[in-house]
């Protein structure tokens, strides 16, 4: 059992602001780039500037030449200092992607793909020699158009494979065929979901210092898991675990863009251990734009059976999915598919369930895990698909969900789609919403404003999100990734606690999440209590940021060890104050007897233990120091719920959606500080906001290239386009730990691409317009409407 | 390797209050030499085009991108940048509102979007959600979704004017 004695009154659950927001407030932050090494080269990287080409390097000595530059690199001069590596996962038996390093070698399969790299003493001397590099380039037939990757007769990503089939499966459970057979209702859709990305504002960078003499390297990089960094860089480079080390200092955003092993960090790695020197180097927004991980490029045919009684009875899925050239190191890209498929159908219940997935390598940058990862997409095609089944038996869309969720007395239940419900809250978080929007209200001022003639649209969707995952997900795929983390605290001479924790810190404030744990755990207030994230030499091995884990995972370790450290003071207090540990208490950074009478502060304590140790009785050896190493046994991953809603207003004319106002309720269990927890939900929607109606890596659809490199093409949410989101919560805390939490730092994106996507369509509907693709640009609109003609 | 071959330039201007003097490559735009020839690096580069907003900072008591403007038209200006407006306080009601607030999470974009609202508040004591949303609509946060920040800057200006 855990031990869930949360003291009343504690600092868990309490809104409080995050402490170390103030340096960032001040421009005190310590992004990657912020940080200069004495004696540093800058890198540059020449990049494919096509999606497939065979090239050679044909001269490097023009560029060598230039003053200032110190190294022109290629794929042979780094391959004596860093391993090849390959996408592999028993997950996914027979997954083909090709061996890859950290520079192409004779053939680029991606535009963007770096090819050489220029070490200099500025960055804009090695960008003036990245001109002087000379390269034959022979560009071939590039593959980008995921509806026809898998046709016959398409030409292959990579030179010799006999199709760009990466991966395939189907899977589900029940009759299919006969619930549709049987339905009353069969409504069907094609959904068509564009690439996009993360666009974390601090891009990507790396300061990597190899120190030939002690043969170590520290990498200062900007990335979410600094220790998964540290295994793959010791691995690749051949070094000790020991003598790798990852220092993540303050992290610009991430989004899952930052969890990735890339080439071009792994090669700036590579440089510095060929040189001895540090090399430093951060993407331009152009790199980023087109090296970056994308995300979610998806054509889904979905059908959903329903009964007389408007009962969903079945899915029916066939996904494929955009890979890109490669599948994503070490995670795979066809993890995003598979969690798409695992959505599907997720708040509802139904018996029968079929999913066909078909991976499609393209000449494109690799997909990966971007924030809430496949759920969108899964989220988007289910509850559009609800929309439809509402639409068709003349229900209010809510009913119908009402209806259709998955009763909470059925629970623990694994659906036919293989995904373990357990613990949700549809009715209580159905309830909450409804009193939160105030819908006869809110109904009525949509009809007012369609009576001033105004093309608005209100619509919902429903989220059950995957969070926090376990051992098993990347374990039982023979993937190396930590489903764990550590927590180290330590009682300082003054009465400080300081921890020591392998979470990351990445903005989404899971430092002050810990602190208050902390706390509570010892007794100290938050004030007294310092935390490090973010090095491999500060905590010992932890999974970092990602799948929302911060909370349910660190925070359990953080609770374990503070809970040690705790029973270790009241030990000692009580032979120092000839009790009990049992009688005494620690509150308030106070030692207390059990009337809550202060007895001994711990700056005392601590005092007499670090300095005057002679006056500890014979046989007691305070262990002032304790570590929680914390791993999940139970339920592969965390179930949350939700509900959003979307109010946008469309132009016909020009077909530009404004979202007005936007709504969440949702169940992440047990909030450990519900301001963040809010930001963090609102800081989602708008970014699914940007994937329902702006986001999107274009590619010319002749040629392959990439079009969207700069901020002015790739069109991200601003202040005056994003609408304020109304949040609310229902708390149902797991049961199955200490502190409750599961995941919350993803449901927004979750759920708003969906809502978007049904509000749109409800204002069209009366215009006979139906929508089924993201995102929503005016283009769409306007074709849908017929102003503009169809594209091919 | 020899030194690189760079044509400078001499400038002098006033950098948060105080005179500096530098030589500066033609071609370095200003916040690349704030951040890595003076080591000012609370202004932080976004995106390098003008678009994001992040490298922000005020220029002649104006606001602009510090990416696209070069080092060398400083000259002869005064410069003020995150670090500046800390120290003297201009922004203090701002700052203590974000951090209340919770109006950030990464930070990234934060020096630039005070900058851009303390302008915004000197010219308008009592902006609307509207009118603070149009005024920011050049930062780019990819974090907060801007709610939380709209709400700081409405709660500075009303500290403000109390």
């Amino acid at each position: 059992m855990p031990d869930t004695a949360l003291p009343p009154d504690g600092w868990i659950g309490r809104p409080m602001p995050r402490a170390a927001t103030r340096r960032l407030i001040e421009g005190r932050g310590r992004y990657t780039d912020d940080n200069a090494a004495k004696g540093e080269l800058h890198a540059a990287f020449l990049r494919s500037p096509f999606p497939h080409a065979a090239f050679r390097i044909t001269g490097c000595d023009a560029a060598r030449a230039l003053p200032g530059v110190r190294a022109v690199l290629t794929a042979e001069d780094l391959a004596p200092f860093c391993r090849s590596w390959r996408t592999q996962s028993l997950a996914f038996p027979g997954l083909v992607s090709p061996e890859q390093g950290p520079l192409a070698r004779d053939r680029a399969v991606y535009q963007g793909e770096p090819v050489a790299l220029v070490l200099a003493a500025s960055r804009a001397v090695a960008e003036d020699a990245l001109e002087l590099v000379g390269v034959e380039w022979n560009e071939l037939p590039a593959v980008t158009d995921v509806a026809h990757a898998l046709d016959a007769g398409t030409p292959p990503v990579h030179q010799g494979l006999s199709s760009n089939l990466a991966w395939r499966t189907e899977f589900g459970e029940g009759d299919v065929e006969a619930a549709f057979a049987k339905a009353a209702l069969v409504v069907e859709e094609r959904f068509t979901f564009t690439r996009h990305t993360g666009v974390p504002l601090e891009a990507r960078s790396v300061l990597a210092t190899y120190d030939p003499a002690a043969e170590a390297l520290e990498v200062r990089m900007s990335h979410q898991i600094p220790h998964q960094m540290q295994v793959h860089l010791a691995e690749l480079l051949d070094l000790p675990m020991g003598r790798v080390r990852v220092i993540a200092g303050d992290v610009g955003g991430g989004f899952g863009i930052k969890m990735h092993v890339y080439p071009d960090e792994v090669a700036v790695c590579a440089a510095s251990r060929l040189t001895g020197r540090p090399v430093r180097y951060v993407c331009d927004r152009i790199e980023a734009l087109m090296a970056d991980i994308h995300a979610r490029e998806h054509v889904v045919q979905a059908r959903m059976a329903v009964d007389a009684e408007g009962r969903i009875l079945a899915f029916d899925v066939d996904d494929i999915q955009g890979l890109g050239a490669y599948s994503i190191y070490p995670r795979s890209s066809t993890v995003e598919a598979m969690s798409v498929l695992r959505t599907v159908g997720a708040p509802y219940h139904f018996s029968a369930y079929r999913a066909r997935l078909r991976c499609a390598l393209q000449n494109k940058v690799p997909t990966g895990q971007y924030r809430s990862v496949g759920h969108p997409i899964g989220c988007a095609t289910t509850e559009r698909l609800v929309d439809l089944a509402a639409a068709a038996r003349g229900e209010d869309p809510l009913e119908f969900r009402r209806r259709n969720f998955l009763p909470e007395a059925m629970m623990p239940w694994t659906n036919p789609a293989g995904g373990r419900m357990a613990e949700l809250s549809h009715t209580a978080t159905l309830a909450e919403f409804e009193r939160l929007l105030d819908l006869p209200k809110l109904r009525a001022e949509v009809a007012a404003m369609r009576a001033e003639g105004r093309c608005v649209g209100l619509g919902f969707s429903a989220v059950v999100e995957y969070t926090a995952s376990g051992p098993a997900a990347y374990g039982r795929a023979g993937v190396p990734v930590a489903a764990m983390d550590t927590v180290v605290v330590t009682l300082e001479p003054t009465g400080d606690v300081v921890a020591r924790a392998s979470v990351a810190e990445i903005g989404q404030g899971i430092q002050q999440g810990i602190v208050q744990v902390v706390a509570d755990a010892v007794g100290v207030p938050p004030s007294r209590v310092t935390i490090h994230t973010g090095d491999t030499a500060n905590a010992p091995h932890g999974g970092g940021a990602w799948a929302s884990r911060g909370a349910a995972i660190g925070g359990e370790a953080a609770w374990g060890a503070g809970r040690k450290l705790q029973a270790e003071i009241l030990k000692t207090a009580a032979a120092l104050l000839q009790s009990t540990p049992d009688a005494l208490d620690v509150r308030d950074g106070q030692v207390v007897d059990a009337k809550g009478t202060p007895r001994m502060s711990l700056a005392e304590l601590a005092s007499t233990v670090f300095f005057r140790g002679h006056e500890l009785p014979g046989g007691v050896q305070p262990q002032f120091t304790a570590t929680h190493q914390f791993r999940r046994e139970e339920d592969l991953f965390l179930t949350t719920n939700g509900l959003q809603a979307s109010l946008v207003e469309v132009d016909p004319d020009t077909g530009l959606v404004t979202p007005l106002r936007h709504w969440v309720v949702g169940d992440c269990g047990r909030l450990l500080n519900p301001l963040l927890v809010d930001e963090q939900v609102r800081g989602g929607v708008v970014q699914g906001i940007g994937e329902a109606l702006l986001e999107a890596c274009r590619y010319d659809p002749g040629n392959g290239q990439f079009l969207t490199g700069t901020l002015a093409d790739y069109l991200l949410p601003m202040a005056d386009n994003a609408p304020d989101v109304t949040v609310g919560h229902v708390e149902t805390p797991y049961s199955g730990s200490a502190l409750g939490a599961k995941g919350a730092g993803e449901a927004g994106t979750c759920g708003a691409p969906a809502a978007v996507l049904n509000a749109v369509n409800d204002a069209l509907g009366s215009r006979g317009a139906r929508i089924s693709e993201l995102p929503v640009t005016p283009t769409v609109i306007l074709r849908a409407l017929g102003t503009l003609e169809a594209a091919e | 390797m020899e030194l690189p071959d760079e044509s400078t330039a001499d400038i002098a201007c006033i950098l948060n209050g105080e005179p500096i003097r530098a030589r500066v490559p033609l071609r370095q735009n200003l916040v690349d030499w704030l951040r890595h020839g003076v080591g000012l690096t609370g202004s932080h580069v976004g995106c390098e085009h003008g678009v994001c907003g992040a490298c922000h900072v005020q220029v002649d008591g104006v606001v602009v991108r510090g990416c696209l403007m070069l080092a060398v038209q400083a000259d002869r200006a005064t410069v003020e940048t995150i670090e500046g407006a800390t120290s003297s306080g201009r922004i203090r009601a701002l700052q203590d509102a974000f951090f209340n607030r919770a109006a950030l999470q990464c930070g990234f974009c934060t020096p630039g979007m005070l900058l851009q609202a303390a302008e915004l508040l000197a010219k308008n004591s009592d902006p609307t959600r509207e009118e603070i949303r149009q005024a920011l609509s050049g930062n780019y946060c990819r974090c907060t979704g801007y709610h939380a920040i709209v709400d700081a800057v409405q709660a500075a200006a009303a500290s403000l004017r109390a």
